[in-house]
């Protein structure tokens, strides 16, 4: 370990040296912990901002809205925003079927759904753009109805629909098993239908968890790309999403381009994650603790 | 049991019965179709087309730079991790909660983005540009590159896994076990590493599926040249590209067999430790 960190130290600029003077006071496990951080997280990152920063303010705002780019942004955004909102409703009524009932295969069911965890990307949007073309097993079914959803935009929805679900019934789930039960039955035995008890005496308290949830998922699926590339056609103004719009750009040598729209998509992941660090405290505040 | 209430009338006693199903039926529609699909393209025509493409060399190098990735990737996040995790739970010092969503971070970007910074640093117009030029080192599009983004997408797993058990475990063994005269390699493979050990396998095997698995980052500062650098994930998109589906569908089954056995061992270290994580 102290031979690691000492190779690395000798590798490093010189405008690091007084920093790593000050870290000599620190304990080791410090010292790894925020080279690490410092080498592979936050130079790359300073590093895609510094480069953005040589942009002159109206050129950067000339690329981040371009015709192209809020096509791009309104397609990811639009399009995750769905997946996630469909798995919130889905989602939470998966964690509470599997909290709540008993039925076969029930431990099978609940470690399946980790799999888009466990699955890489690219088998998933291979997978699933096979399922959903018009001779696969499901895409056969859509067809006659005039529904395509391989290389469209409805294809891209599917994949973030297939990578967001687990967020959602991770989240809830954990949630859902510590709610007592008690209350429920109190709203029952006064009266109300199992519908008002969902509504009036389940939902309030478990709606940050559920937020939570799909904010994970809609954070997931915003920066997605295996599955979707492969799964769309990836023309612009249809179902070109932003983070194959860097891609290309990238193809194109056009580093500025490319740094641009991944600025405004890394702000985006940012202030997502506020959000729901924000949300979660929300969802503790039942908490006893 | 919601079906044992006494007042329930016969309309809400078959309300689990529908819940259940369209549960189930969402799963199966949404995960469970195009997980068997996997297993059936690649099998459809007998295992002969399989073997034939597990032997194609371009495959075999994938294979191979795939595991190289994991190899090189686990030790670095799980040294950080264990550093990380150790720092961050025997010291008290404000903004904690700031360090754990710092450490978190790398699940917050799209990897598409991770690609990009790396190649900002090194790539030719990059930071290091010029230096690694001069000197004669490729990182992008070559296999250094895919080292450090396959590293960065899969960091924070260990340490995430860990926090809580150290947390929980607290300090009192590690102490006493330094008041008998231990010195701090012995407390941690004696005292802490037991401890911890579930835990840290837990982190290990996500770690792995995430280091096999990733395409985006990979994507970007690979080039993805057959043969040189292109890993497993990057096969599976290649040869579908090339309207090779069988090729594809091999590669894919082989990652899909990968992230059973994960789910599978999940499974186990769930019921051992009584863990359950979203990513």
């Amino acid at each position: 370990m102290t031979v690691s960190s000492a190779v690395d130290t000798k590798n490093k600029p010189s405008i690091w040296k007084v920093f790593i003077k000050n870290l000599i006071n620190l304990p080791w496990t410090w010292r790894i912990t925020i080279l690490y951080l410092t080498l592979m997280l936050f130079m790359p990152i300073l590093a895609m901002f510094l480069k953005a920063s040589t942009e002159p303010p109206t050129k950067f705002w000339e690329i981040a809205t371009n015709e192209l780019a809020l096509a791009t942004y309104k397609v990811t955004f639009v399009t995750s925003l769905f997946a996630a909102a469909v798995n919130g409703v889905f989602g939470t009524l998966i964690a509470w079927v599997l909290v709540r009932y008993d039925f076969p295969l029930k431990r099978i069911i609940d470690a399946t759904v980790d799999l888009p965890f466990a699955l890489p990307t690219s088998v998933a949007g291979l997978t699933l753009a096979t399922v959903y073309s018009d001779n696969g097993w499901i895409g056969s079914l859509l067809a006659p109805l005039g529904i395509r959803v391989s290389f469209t935009h409805l294809g891209v929805g599917v994949a973030m629909i297939f990578i967001s679900l687990p967020f959602v019934v991770r989240t809830v789930q954990p949630v859902l098993q510590e709610m007592e039960q008690e209350i429920e039955e109190a709203a029952w035995s006064l009266g109300a239908s199992q519908w008002q008890t969902f509504t009036k005496v389940i939902l309030p308290p478990l709606l940050p968890t559920i937020l939570t949830g799909v904010a994970l998922g809609f954070s997931r699926a915003v920066g997605e790309y295996g599955s979707t590339v492969i799964i769309a056609s990836n023309t612009p103004f249809q179902d070109l999403i932003a983070p194959v719009l860097i891609f290309q750009r990238l193809e194109q040598y056009d580093y500025s381009g490319a740094t641009v729209i991944g600025v405004v998509l890394l702000s985006i992941s940012l202030v997502l994650l506020i959000a729901i660090n924000l949300l979660q405290a929300w969802a503790r505040r039942y908490d006893n603790r | 049991m919601t079906t044992d209430k006494p007042n329930g009338s016969k309309k809400q006693r078959c309300v689990p019965g529908v819940l259940i199903g369209i549960a189930v039926g969402y799963l199966f529609l949404v995960q469970h179709i195009p997980a068997i699909n996997v297993f059936y393209q690649a099998f459809k025509t007998g295992v002969g087309p399989f073997l034939d493409n597990l032997t194609r060399t371009d495959f075999l190098h994938a294979a191979w730079l795939t595991l190289l990735l994991a190899v090189i990737a686990i030790p670095l996040n799980t040294v950080f991790g264990l550093c990380a995790a150790w720092a961050i739970t025997r010291h008290k010092f404000p903004g904690r909660a700031i360090v754990l969503s710092i450490i978190d971070l790398p699940f917050s970007i799209s990897p598409v983005v991770v690609g990009l910074m790396i190649v900002l640093l090194y790539g030719r117009q990059g930071w290091f540009g010029l230096w690694l030029q001069s000197h004669d080192i490729q990182i992008i599009f070559a296999f250094p590159g895919m080292v450090l983004v396959t590293a960065f997408v899969s960091m924070p797993f260990v340490a995430r896994e860990v926090i809580p058990i150290l947390e929980e475990f607290g300090k009192d063994q590690e102490e006493a076990a330094r008041t008998l005269g231990a010195n701090d390699w012995q407390i941690f493979w004696r005292v802490t590493l037991p401890s911890i050990r579930w835990g840290l396998l837990y982190g290990l095997i996500l770690t792995n599926a995430r280091a096999m698995g990733e395409f985006g980052a990979i994507s970007v500062v690979s080039g993805n040249i057959a043969s040189r650098t292109q890993s497993l994930p990057l096969f599976v998109e290649d040869a579908y590209k090339q309207y090779e589906t069988e090729a594809a569908f091999s590669a894919a089954v082989l990652l899909a067999f990968l992230a059973v056995i994960t789910l599978v061992l999940k499974e186990i270290l769930e019921r051992k430790t009584h863990i359950k994580d979203v990513e």
